[in-house]
């Protein structure tokens, strides 16, 4: 559904975003991330046909942005960074406002607008003015007018930026429910979110795309991806130690530190090439005797992958 | 055609929905009306006649219609609507032509409303119908033109204060022009077929002509062709800018 092709900008001698390519299925959702400034709204701005390239392109359901703007535009529905909207217009009349502008009319065009009422929970703002709503509220009728023509395609630029827990929980459940009929690119800073909601990941720093996967394929860059984490009620021996790293495929062993409650001591265990060693290391406590209170095989954290990514560190 | 007139629709509530649109009318109003009886001395002129009420327009124009239009872009780019705009399926063209027409229609409104003067010199005497008429058009496009450089103001600016005092100074050299007195200087400095050429892209000069009574299609296509060349540079200041 969206192809992009060797996509670059730069504003003057600020390379925004730098020749990138990745491709968006129908049934995806795809997570781009990266620090604040890294390009990512940039780019959802190009695929918006709202700024320019400086080269490159992309095609959206098979039309280009560069020369078929407005054929992008019908079958695409974006929400802008902030969401953007008439503040002094009630919410009814910017929704019907927005269907108009997407030829909708007469009895069409009140379906829709009550569908999506209905569908992003306006109903209690249907008359009130824009301004006068909370910021979860204006982010919903944002929604809202992306939503209002069906798109098969979606532009998201940080939808659950401002919501409260329960908010962002509905939108995502939104998000997940409409995906299998579209192809949806949304952004984000909330790395749980992009766990939770996408089913693949781009992260992009300085304009350039350092990863791009399923989220459980990006964890396995974590340092701690595959680690076994004991937690025991005595200090490891050093013998035990040893033998753990004696183990095949054990890297290394390292005391964590007495956990917070203060009475367990913490130890991680690292493997080679980050193969699973729980059995492994399991075993060998259990044939020693040793008292663990707990242990686990660790997932890896999006957010030290992330920081890896993106600060190199 | 129809996403023409939502946006048209859509630009005008949005001036009703404020206190500016009754605010501006009524300035309007007072001043429009009310300048013939304080400055140009109405009453003792014994004239039924349309031609102090329309002396000042240039004038008042200056700066009711950069108030008018000064937000037009400058609030779109600065709350951030423009990108909600531009990413809607319309034209560049029909975003730029609906934006003006929007304003000028909402002139128009302010511009009928003036009738009771027409009604009382009608009422105090024969004044020729025709001209006034020929000087109502003439007002509506001067007022056009002042429009869309203040459409090019508002595209090239976040700021609408900005964007009303360079609306200002090119509309008040545009009346300049034209001017007598500022012939007089030009005439000492350039040619006389040169201070012609200048005076006659003067829009008083135009208006001036039109609200004669005589209806040319020189100030016609005059008037047209610098709403029409301003719409085309406000697209093209917004291709450039809007996303910056």
């Amino acid at each position: 559904m969206i192809e992009v092709d060797r996509l670059t900008k730069n504003y003057g001698s600020l390379l925004a975003v730098d020749n990138i390519s990745f491709q968006v299925n129908k049934g995806e959702i795809l997570g781009f991330l990266g620090p604040n400034g890294a390009g990512k709204s940039t780019t959802m701005k190009m695929l918006s046909c709202f700024i320019h390239p400086t080269g490159g392109t992309a095609r959206i359901g098979g039309k280009d942005i560069l020369t078929d703007s407005i054929s992008v535009r019908k079958i695409l529905g974006y929400l802008p960074e902030s969401a953007p909207s008439y503040k002094n217009m009630t919410v009814l009349e910017f929704l019907e406002f927005i269907a108009q502008t997407r030829g909708f009319s007469g009895q069409e065009k009140s379906d829709r607008v009550e569908r999506i009422i209905d569908l992003t929970t306006l109903e209690s703002a249907r008359y009130q003015t824009i301004d006068t709503l909370s910021k979860g509220f204006r982010q919903r009728v944002g929604f809202a007018q992306a939503l209002i023509h069906d798109p098969p395609v979606l532009i998201l630029d940080e939808p659950t930026d401002g919501l409260d827990p329960n908010q962002k929980q509905e939108v995502r459940a939104l998000i997940q429910r409409m995906a299998e009929e579209k192809a949806i690119i949304l952004s984000t800073h909330i790395l749980e979110e992009m766990e939770a909601v996408c089913t693949r990941a781009i992260i992009i720093n300085q304009g350039k795309i350092v990863a791009d996967g399923a989220p459980q394929t990006l964890l396995t860059h974590s340092r701690v991806f595959n680690a076994v984490t004991l937690k025991l009620p005595h200090r490891l021996e050093d013998a035990t130690t040893q033998s753990l790293l004696k183990l095949e495929n054990v890297n290394d062993v390292k005391t964590v530190a007495p956990s917070q409650t203060g009475e367990d001591y913490v130890v991680q265990v690292f493997p080679n090439k980050k193969q699973d060693i729980l059995g492994q290391v399991k075993d060998l406590l259990n044939s020693n005797n040793i008292e663990i209170s707990e242990i686990y095989r660790e997932k890896g954290y999006m957010d030290e992958v992330f920081r890896h990514l993106t600060l190199g560190g | 055609m129809a996403q023409i007139t939502t946006l048209i629709k859509r630009e005008l509530m949005s001036y009703f929905y404020s206190p500016v649109a009754y605010v501006f009318i009524k300035i309007f109003l007072l001043s429009t009306v009310g300048t013939p009886f304080f400055l140009g001395n109405f009453l003792n002129t014994k004239q039924a006649s349309r031609e102090i009420f329309f002396l000042f327009h240039p004038w008042l124009y200056l700066f009711l219609i950069p108030a008018i239009g000064m937000g037009l872009w400058a609030e779109e780019r600065n709350t951030g609507t423009i990108e909600l705009l531009f990413t809607l399926p319309i034209s560049m063209i029909q975003a730029v032509v609906s934006k003006f027409l929007a304003g000028w229609i909402f002139i128009g409104i302010a511009l009928l409303l003036t009738f009771p003067i027409i009604l009382t010199v009608n009422y105090l005497g024969e004044p020729d119908n025709g001209v006034i008429f020929a000087s109502y058009l003439g007002s509506f496009l001067m007022a056009g033109a002042y429009l869309v450089i203040t459409c090019v103001t508002s595209a090239l600016t976040r700021n609408q204060v900005i964007s009303f005092i360079l609306s200002v100074i090119v509309c008040f050299i545009m009346v300049l022009l034209g001017w007598g007195i500022f012939a007089n200087i030009m005439n000492k400095m350039f040619p006389v077929w040169l201070t012609d050429i200048i005076s006659t892209a003067s829009f008083s000069t135009h208006f001036n002509s039109i609200s004669r009574g005589i209806i040319d299609s020189r100030d016609l296509i005059f008037f047209l062709s610098i709403i029409g060349g301003g719409l085309i540079i406000n697209a093209l200041i917004l291709e450039t800018k809007k996303g910056s």
